[in-house]
């Protein structure tokens, strides 16, 4: 039990951290934030890494697991890699000015 | 083997720092760059914590370890090349890709969670209930996420259009039996652990099918970035599902801003959330309400040449491009007719709506791709008080955020939407495929003002034509 009430009160404090980190935001960084923060929800790769190593022997877990991880790398890599594309055109403008 | 746990939860409050730094770091134009690093750099360590604590614990199986790494690999390699090949008009398509996948990988782990429980009842009871409700909630969102962002990237393509029974009432029957069915699936599997898992499942993916299908395609970056907080849900309830507290904080941080940003899009485009979510299409209900509508009586139109014209005698342009330039990826050609002007000592700035493009601050994206100076690039309310100093206006495809009905006509649905004054300035040419509407299916108030021309045509075509007439003119070439 002590584990999921710390981990509510974590959920609490993680929330309005959220809720708070962006305030105004710049229309221009609307697009790359979106696909950041979208990159970032593929953390429940942890998940998918945890559950492959707790399932031992047991083939269909290590298959579900491995897809998992899969389908959240697709989401972290793919993510982040797009929104480094976007936000390099910014700076690139910068440095010339 | 006592030092692991204080060295992982070191690494793992370390990692959510930096995933914090990195999502205030990404709405700041300076540290947008270093900060996606910092929260990829994030990633890793959490990462490696994961499997430092694994490895010295329980150990990890060389058989997991040849697992973990085909998934990493196909999934990383797969995530590499699309993120390198796709193109930069097709941005809000990926990111719903890419989010589609995160709520699958979710949905996965609970599943595989539920089918082979691996709990020794040391949670007790209590315990126990809230585990199988994280499951539930991870099946429940994470197959809305999916199903949901793989129906609005079908459509963003043009894979998929709007069936019209999906504009009738029959769609919210349709959507609450389907989440009356999870609902009951849900209760099921959180008594009990195990029936009623596909239940969910099927239910809450048609869910997120039905509730997707009936948005136009102007609405979809809200329902987009709103599926990107599900996401974010999703991981979180995956967090209490292997118990895990950083899966937890960052989910719940992605979550919360996630809903923020849906917030300002929507209140970008003058819509609420709850609109957007149940209302359907705007054109279809607007149409039959008759709000806003009327036929045009008095457009001009005029050929790339009379435009041309127009230009070479302009000292002050301002440039408004919208959804259509994005479609018609003509953001490279419009750089090269604004070069020409700027030659000629022209003045020219672009008119940056705030959801103009495809997605709020897309636009902004496609023109720093096609080489347009970032200090060129005006936002609505620095702009608006120069329109009535303004020779020429260029509207390339854009349509509802020029249209003065939001400021004139109380009556019209989109009154109180800001809009760019336009109009205002002495000569306003509008490039346009047609008369046909835009998402909003209102007419256009502009198109019927006197000093507006319509130049008909595709943007690329009509921007390439104008290219030719201006260097036939001899315009910017003096020098």
């Amino acid at each position: 039990m002590s584990f999921f009430s710390e981990a509510l009160w974590v959920l609490l404090l993680g929330s309005l951290l959220g809720l708070e980190l962006i305030g105004k935001v710049p229309p221009t960084l609307h697009t790359p934030l979106m696909s950041g923060a979208n990159a970032i929800s593929g953390i429940t790769m942890l998940a998918a890494l945890t559950l492959i190593i707790k399932s031992g022997d047991n083939l269909p877990l290590l298959i579900i697991g491995s897809i998992s991880l899969g389908f959240a790398l697709f989401n972290v890599i793919g993510g982040f890699l797009v929104t480094d594309r976007m936000l390099a055109m910014f700076s690139r403008k910068k440095t010339r000015k | 083997m006592t030092f692991i746990a204080p060295v992982k939860f070191a690494i793992d409050l370390l990692a959510v720092l930096l995933l914090a730094l990195g999502i205030k770091g990404l709405s700041k134009v300076r540290s947008a760059r270093e900060a996606n690093r910092l929260a990829a750099i994030a990633m890793i360590l959490a990462a490696f914590g994961v499997l430092l604590n694994s490895q010295g614990t329980i150990g990890i199986s060389i058989n997991s370890w040849i697992w973990i790494i085909c998934g990493t690999l196909i999934g990383g390699l797969l995530g590499a090349l699309t993120a390198k090949r796709v193109p930069m008009t097709a941005m809000p398509e990926i990111v719903a890709l890419f989010n589609g996948c995160g709520g699958m990988s979710s949905l996965l782990v609970a599943l595989g969670v539920a089918l082979f429980p691996s709990t020794d009842g040391s949670d007790g009871v209590v315990g126990e209930l809230i585990r199988n409700f994280s499951i539930v909630v991870s099946l429940f969102v994470g197959a809305i996420t999916f199903s949901g962002s793989i129906v609005a990237m079908a459509k963003l393509q043009g894979w998929l259009s709007t069936p019209s029974w999906t504009q009738s009432k029959a769609r919210h029957f349709f959507n609450i039996l389907c989440a009356v069915i999870a609902l009951i699936g849900g209760i099921y599997l959180s008594i009990d652990g195990q029936n009623g898992l596909f239940l969910i499942v099927i239910a809450s993916s048609l869910l997120g099918i039905g509730v997707t299908l009936p948005i136009g395609g102007a609405d979809m970056p809200v329902v987009i970035s709103l599926l990107n907080s599900y996401s974010g849900v999703a991981a979180a309830a995956a967090g209490f599902v292997v118990g895990s507290q950083l899966l937890i904080v960052a989910g719940a941080m992605v979550g919360a801003a996630g809903l923020i940003l849906t917030q300002v899009m929507c209140d970008g485009m003058n819509r609420s959330l709850v609109s957007v979510l149940f209302g359907g299409a705007l054109g279809s209900s607007s149409i039959s309400s008759g709000g806003g509508g009327g036929e045009y009586t008095n457009i001009t139109s005029c050929s790339p040449e009379e435009c041309a014209l127009t230009l070479e005698a302009a000292e002050r342009v301002v440039i408004v491009p919208g959804y259509g330039l994005a479609v018609a990826q003509a953001q490279h050609t419009l750089r090269e007719v604004t070069r020409v002007l700027e030659n000629a000592d022209i003045e020219v700035t672009y008119a940056i709506h705030p959801v103009a493009g495809r997605m709020p601050g897309h636009m902004n994206v496609l023109l720093a791709e096609a080489d347009v100076p970032y200090e060129q690039l005006k936002e609505m309310d620095v702009i608006n008080p120069e329109f009535p100093a303004t020779d020429v206006v260029l509207v390339l495809g854009a349509n509802d955020v020029v249209n003065p009905q939001a400021k004139n006509d109380q009556t019209s649905p989109l009154y109180g939407m800001p809009v760019l004054d336009v109009q205002e300035a002495r000569t306003v040419f509008v490039v346009k495929r047609g008369m046909s509407a835009g998402y909003s299916g209102i007419k256009n108030d502009l198109f019927d003002l006197q000093n507006t021309s319509m130049v008909f045509g595709d943007a690329k075509k009509v921007l390439g034509d104008l290219l030719l007439e201006l260097k036939e003119l001899g315009v910017g070439s003096k020098g």
